[in-house]
């Protein structure tokens, strides 16, 4: 048996499983941040096989998801600059903006390029030297060392015509603003695994010490998720919350120094609005003042119109695990893969497309 | 040949356009039916129902690990024919080809699509070529169409799923989406995935051989098992069960599809088929399928269920339970 499927292995499993079906305790609301988190669990039927006391809850973890309308808009303006080419993830081709999404501005012959990787901007910069290269940045702090490598590769490669539109965010500002708002209950918190192997585990520490809450830090694999989920019932039921790694095979406690130090090099902090919440005070991730020459921001200066939300979507509430998908009228009918209203619905990591995909009954 | 690359001249109908179908076309695809050089190809027909398909191949890139457009091509057409139980008679090969393609790259394709349709046992009979601007077209589109005989006795369709069925698939699945994804996105793997691209008419017979009450059969392509089943689910209106467990993945394209985001059950496949059938039947078409080289790795992958009709579901690894939905936009840029 391949490493991998040892962590789908059903006789593994049914141990784990048993264990948490034995455990007696009260209801216990568990929370994924990670949007990750969120399609694993659905993926591989999770949540239908948890005990009737558990409630497991979608957070705010998708970075797609947590984008405002205001910075898609910027986007999509970016790319309707003379001269520039924008490149982006593919995951946020499909996210309707205020008027348009990104794959609609493309179809009207505005040039946006997807990349797998910010390396690959840097390398339709250097083939491209007569155009102006924006990368479209988007992501939590698993992301952002691979933002930070481009800035410093561009600048050591002097390439002048690469700039980076920084919406990068960081998740546990934007986690205990959740918590701070108290509109919803969280007795536990799986935590995530890839951002916890950036900023270590240590970080999320502050849920048991200030708030009280369980979490344990996870992988995406099926037997990572039972092996965190049965973790946080044992803290919840012996009323001893602690933080617990279960995923010790990537994320160490004190996370990985050089690629968060490239981060701190290159970035500082600055507010950031999140879809959902608003403004969220140093939650996002600027381009430092010596970085400026490949600052989207600084050399593109743009007057956006007020961005406006589709009045149907409740991704805002949804981000904030106070509504469920099923619970917003235009779900499945007004709001599909094909044509979403909000991000939540064409994000991989989306919990209206996961619930759309996975868990939907016949519509 | 003397040119070195495609000129919009070889699709004049002028001499250069009759050079290269004399020199490059002709010679490879050689055969009764083309040598009979009018503009349709005749044959004699058995007796049996008519089966007729067409699919055009726009793959990027043209050369992927394990085959080309031009395997694809003929493949594709011949399995569009073979899922339907018909015995290919033919095939027709158009060309749409770039202003400026490589000679050398179009030989390469030619030389794969004769061995192809050689090792098939079934005939270019008749083809097409046309050349546009550069810009046009991205270097070689190929369309080709089949005919083929649906012997007496066989009657496979989609809407013919019924409650018991078992659903068998031939083997492992996502081998052509991944060969092709990693390729695009310049990814090596240790051992290399290769596409599954394989002609799929002799295994069929060698299925309607044990039993010609098979329900449905249909090659998962395009949207791969998932959307395949779904799409027999809905014309069926009947429910299909997967099981999790049971589905054959390699290690390598389990391995690649978490690298890159991708759902083994939404890759397309090229030389796979599903089938559905009574269930006293599976286990001798099975043994049947199992003989073969193309049905090597064939197993039971679910069955077909009353409730909840169009939906498939899946009994996950750990014991829980969801939705397979179709694929929806483009999870893949071109694949076949």
């Amino acid at each position: 048996m391949s490493l991998l499927a040892s962590f789908r292995d059903s006789a593994r499993a049914k141990p784990i499983l048993e264990r948490i079906r034995a455990r007696s305790g009260g209801p216990a609301s568990i929370m994924e941040f990670c949007g990750g988190h969120t399609v694993a669990i659905f993926r591989s039927g999770i949540r239908s096989v948890m005990p009737g006391r558990v409630r497991m809850l979608s957070g705010p973890g998708c970075p797609v998801c947590v984008t405002s309308n205001a910075d898609l808009d910027r986007a999509a303006a970016l790319a309707k600059l003379p001269g520039v080419i924008l490149a982006t993830y593919g995951d946020m081709l499909k996210v309707p903006g205020s008027h348009e999404s990104l794959a609609e501005v493309k179809a009207q012959g505005y040039p946006v390029e997807v990349v797998y990787s910010t390396l690959d901007a840097l390398k339709l910069a250097a083939a491209h030297p007569d155009r102006e290269i924006v990368f479209f940045g988007i992501g939590f702090e698993t992301t952002a060392p691979a933002a930070a490598a481009a800035v410093l590769q561009a600048e050591a490669k002097k390439l002048r015509n690469f700039s980076l539109c920084s919406v990068m965010k960081l998740t546990i500002p934007g986690a205990k603003a959740l918590l701070s708002m108290g509109e919803v209950n969280v007795d536990g918190v799986i935590g995530p695994g890839h951002v916890a192997s950036i900023i270590g585990a240590d970080a999320w520490r502050f849920l048991p010490d200030e708030h009280g809450i369980p979490v344990a830090i996870s992988g995406f694999e099926p037997l990572d998720l039972l092996a965190a989920t049965d973790a946080i019932l044992g803290m919840i039921d012996d009323g001893a919350p602690d933080l617990v790694n279960t995923y010790s095979r990537i994320v160490r406690p004190e996370g990985n120094r050089k690629a968060w130090g490239a981060v701190e090099r290159v970035f500082e902090l600055r507010g950031a609005s999140w879809r959902g919440f608003g403004d969220i005070p140093a939650s996002g991730l600027a381009l430092r003042e010596e970085f400026a020459a490949f600052d989207a921001d600084r050399r593109f200066p743009l007057d956006i119109p007020p961005s406006e939300e589709h009045p149907a979507c409740r991704c805002g509430e949804v981000l904030r695990g106070v509504a469920e998908p099923t619970d917003c009228t235009a779900f499945g009918t007004a709001c599909t893969p094909e044509h979403p209203l909000g991000p939540c619905m064409v994000s991989s990591e989306g919990s209206c497309a996961a619930y759309y995909h996975y868990k939907r009954q016949a519509v | 040949m003397s040119d070195t690359h495609i000129l919009l001249a070889h699709g004049s109908g002028g001499t250069r356009m009759h050079a290269l179908i004399r020199d490059l076309f002709l010679p490879a695809f050689d055969n009764p039916y083309l040598r009979q050089g009018n503009d349709q190809a005749l044959f004699e027909t058995p007796s049996g129902r008519i089966a007729f398909t067409t699919d055009s191949y726009v793959v990027q890139p043209v050369i992927f690990p394990g085959g080309s457009i031009g395997e694809l091509a003929v493949h594709g057409t011949i399995n569009d024919l073979a899922v339907g139980g018909a015995r290919p008679l033919g095939l027709s090969v158009g060309m749409i080809l770039e202003e400026g393609l490589e000679m050398s790259l179009l030989e390469d394709i030619v030389r794969r699509m004769k061995a192809a349709s050689e090792e098939a046992g079934v005939p270019i009979v008749t083809g097409d070529t046309k050349v546009v601007e550069r810009g046009s077209c991205d270097k070689i589109f190929i369309n080709t169409s089949g005919v083929g005989i649906v012997p007496e006795g066989v009657n496979i369709d989609g809407a013919a799923a019924r409650q018991g069925d078992a659903v068998i698939i031939s083997g492992s699945i996502g081998d052509h989406g991944v060969a092709v994804m990693s390729e695009r996105r310049g990814v090596q793997f240790s051992t290399p995935v290769v596409s599954d691209t394989q002609p799929l008419h002799k295994l069929v017979r060698r299925m309607l051989g044990v039993t010609k009450d098979i329900h449905v059969m249909r090659d998962p392509t395009r949207g791969g098992v998932a959307t395949t089943l779904n799409e027999i689910a809905g014309q069926s209106r009947v429910g299909i069960e997967i099981d999790e467990e049971a589905l054959p993945v390699s290690d390598e394209v389990n391995g690649a599809c978490d690298l890159l985001g991708l759902d083994p059950l939404y890759l397309a496949n090229e030389g796979k088929l599903i089938a559905i059938l009574p269930d006293e039947h599976a286990e001798s078409v099975l043994d049947a399928m199992r003989a073969t080289p193309e049905g090597a790795g064939a197993c039971r992958i679910g069955r077909v269920v009353e409730d909840r009709p169009g939906i498939v579901r899946m009994n996950t690894g750990i014991g829980g339970s969801r939705i397979v939905n179709v694929l929806s936009g483009e999870m893949l840029p071109r694949i076949c």
